[in-house]
């Protein structure tokens, strides 16, 4: 007997019980559905990992001051000042790993246009700092070098800081007061969003170090006013990068062997690397499930299937007297399990893209759809069809004719 | 002149069922040989063996012991495959319950021996179209088994049957289901097959179809205890 006619008699004996092929289908629609809507979310979350992390600077470094310790009782990160500026002179020039260094001091304050005022986080930052914080310019420049070792009165505005002090956007060349101090705007920084931590990276004003130093901080003091940014030459030279600072500011600070660290070093990469392996792990793990979820769908349509050949025996003998050999008897029903199967994947796989679509829009992810994963799911879903299937389609090809016949 | 070959063979064929503990004799040892042409009536108490015995012929079983020929193939020594294609070519069955397809064409119906033959599909329709035109339902291609009579309904299986042009047609009481006019009808188209030249074997529990048999076997406790040759009585004449 022909493929075809098969298939024309497969689908035929669906549709006659429509609404309970449908319900059979739903478990496999649902899994497959299932799987191609959590490997998109996951390859969307990993995406918006790499994004945010990408965007927070390229092979970052963060040296913080140390912990203070009084009496027994330790303070966070950064609470014992121990970095100067010469080890910050000392980071620049002596490692090779090292490209570029900058420190980044921290205050807020109120930044006024003519008509309103916003108070922001205004950053102290050297000129290099844009480029390890991979961070572009929208209009106008950075600080050149001789405005940054003078102290000029320039800065750099975020897109949030422009929105909400002035009309327009291109706003270079315009004056904002700053603690009432006035400054030039030089350029504005290109939008970057939000922080893994959900800050606004756009809510800032940059200005100079010195700038911040005289006017902000009050003066220059022993320590740094914040922490230093470090970028590595290169990705994989960001371990090594950390080692050099590490040993040198060791070194600098005279710490013996076993002394522990007076500072603290952080490797973004790290970080980006642990989150990116947690929403893997993840993925794997919605996968997993969604798998189970075809599985046991499959279950069901063997149910089914055995029902179907129960309730079709008479029809199975009827076949046989008129020379159906058990291999049609095993086909046929083969077949329909698989066009239950096969059907029910390609409805879970549209299924599964408007969830996917849904639900990126939803959290704002990137829509990741992987047609790999939907020619697996649909594989599989056939794969679910022939295993569950070949059980009932065995048990109505080796009925008995004369039994089958007179089965009521 | 050489005697015509025998379409069905049995040699002291002997069927055995197993139910629970007690073992069934369905047949015991029967001897018999239909030879082409013939339109045999096969007569007897329920129980004695007959539709053991049109099982047999059909392929649908096999003989416990002694074997059984159809068109010269020993049934009993055939796959269940092998024996579902000797039975697609050779034999159509008539049921007593019809066995229709249900929800299904009496035109699709007629079709499914022939798909299993793997007979293309306009050529299918033609000769399904022709088999049912024989029987009298050439305007009822298209209705559907539970829109149809009961008469109508033999009559579809009867096309069913001949569709594939087969040397044996096997009746088991074809009309035991149906009033008398209908038949004496059916009776009519069954004479009308045999004298087509198709080998015709009917079971039968009414005197008045098995008069209309060239020949009757009688049986009784799983044996032929007679087998008698008659005059047939004419097609049509009330039952």
């Amino acid at each position: 007997m022909i493929l075809l006619e098969t298939l024309r008699l497969a689908l035929r004996a669906l549709l006659r019980n429509g609404t309970r092929s449908f319900l059979t289908m739903l478990g496999v629609i649902i899994g497959v559905a299932a799987v191609i809507a959590m490997v998109a979310i996951g390859e969307g979350a990993r995406q918006r990992v790499a994004e945010t992390f990408a965007s927070m600077g390229s092979n970052l470094l963060v040296v913080m001051h140390g912990t203070s310790q009084v009496s027994g009782s330790r303070g966070g990160s950064g609470t014992q000042p121990t970095l100067t500026w010469e080890d910050l002179a000392a980071i620049r020039t002596e490692l090779p790993s090292v490209k570029l260094a900058s420190v980044q001091a921290r205050a807020g304050a109120t930044v006024a246009s003519d008509t309103q005022n916003w108070t922001t986080s205004v950053f102290g930052v050297d000129p290099g700092y844009f480029e390890i914080r991979a961070w572009s310019m929208r209009y106008g420049r950075v600080f050149t070098p001789s405005e940054a070792d003078s102290g000029a009165k320039v800065v750099v505005l975020g897109q949030t800081v422009v929105d909400k002090l002035f009309e327009g956007s291109d706003v270079v060349g315009s004056t904002v007061r700053i603690r009432n101090m006035p400054f030039e705007v030089v350029g504005v920084l290109a939008r970057k969003g939000q922080s893994p931590t959900g800050q606004d990276y756009d809510d800032t004003a940059m200005i100079p170090i010195n700038t911040y130093n005289s006017r902000m901080a009050g003066g220059l003091r022993r320590y740094i006013p914040g922490v230093i940014f470090v970028s590595a030459t290169s990705e994989e030279a960001t371990a090594r990068a950390e080692r050099d600072i590490r040993n040198l500011l060791r070194d600098r600070h005279r710490l013996g062997p076993g002394v522990e660290d007076d500072f603290h070093l952080r490797n973004m990469a790290e970080v980006a690397q642990a989150q990116q392996e947690g929403t893997e792990t993840m993925t794997a793990l919605l996968a997993a499930v969604a798998l189970v979820a075809l599985l046991v769908g499959g279950i069901g349509i063997m149910n089914i299937m055995l029902v179907s050949v129960t309730e079709r025996t008479r029809e199975i003998g009827i076949r046989m007297a008129v020379g159906a050999r058990p291999g049609h008897i095993l086909w046929q029903f083969l077949v329909e399990a698989l066009t239950l199967s096969s059907l029910g994947g390609a409805l879970g796989v549209g299924l599964g893209i408007y969830v996917a679509n849904r639900l990126s829009a939803q959290f704002g992810w990137p829509l990741m759809l992987r047609g790999d994963v939907m020619a697996v799911a649909l594989g599989f879903s056939g794969l679910v069809g022939v295993v569950f299937g070949m059980y009932p389609a065995r048990k109505a090809s080796r009925m008995d004719p004369i039994e089958a016949l007179r089965w009521e | 002149m050489d005697a015509p070959p025998p379409v069905v063979e049995l040699r002291d064929v002997a069927r055995v069922y197993q139910m629970g503990d007690t073992a069934v004799h369905a047949l015991r040892g029967v001897t018999l040989q239909v030879t082409a042409g013939e339109l045999v009536a096969v007569m007897g108490t329920s129980g004695s063996g007959k539709s053991t015995l049109m099982n047999l012929v059909g392929c649908l079983d096999r003989p416990s012991s002694g074997s059984c020929l159809v068109d010269g193939q020993d049934v009993g020594k055939l796959s269940r495959g092998a024996r579902a294609q000797l039975r697609g070519r050779t034999v159509g069955f008539v049921f007593q319950n019809f066995h229709l397809l249900p929800r299904t064409s009496a035109l699709e119906n007629v079709e499914l021996p022939l798909v299993y033959q793997g007979v293309a599909r306009r050529e299918r329709v033609r000769r399904s179209a022709e088999a049912l035109t024989r029987v009298g339902l050439g305007d009822r291609l298209h209705h559907r088994s539970n829109e149809m009579s009961g008469g109508q309904m033999q009559r579809v299986a009867i096309a069913r049957a001949l569709v594939t042009r087969p040397r044996l047609l096997l009746a088991d009481e074809p009309t035991g289901n149906l009033d008398s006019r209908t038949s004496t009808e059916i009776m009519a188209l069954l004479q009308e097959v045999h004298a087509g030249g198709i080998t015709v074997v009917l079971v039968t529990h009414s005197p008045e179809i098995a008069a209309h048999a060239q020949r009757v076997l009688r049986m009784h406790d799983g044996c032929v205890v007679e087998d008698r040759r008659q005059q047939m009585a004419p097609a049509g004449v009330a039952a």
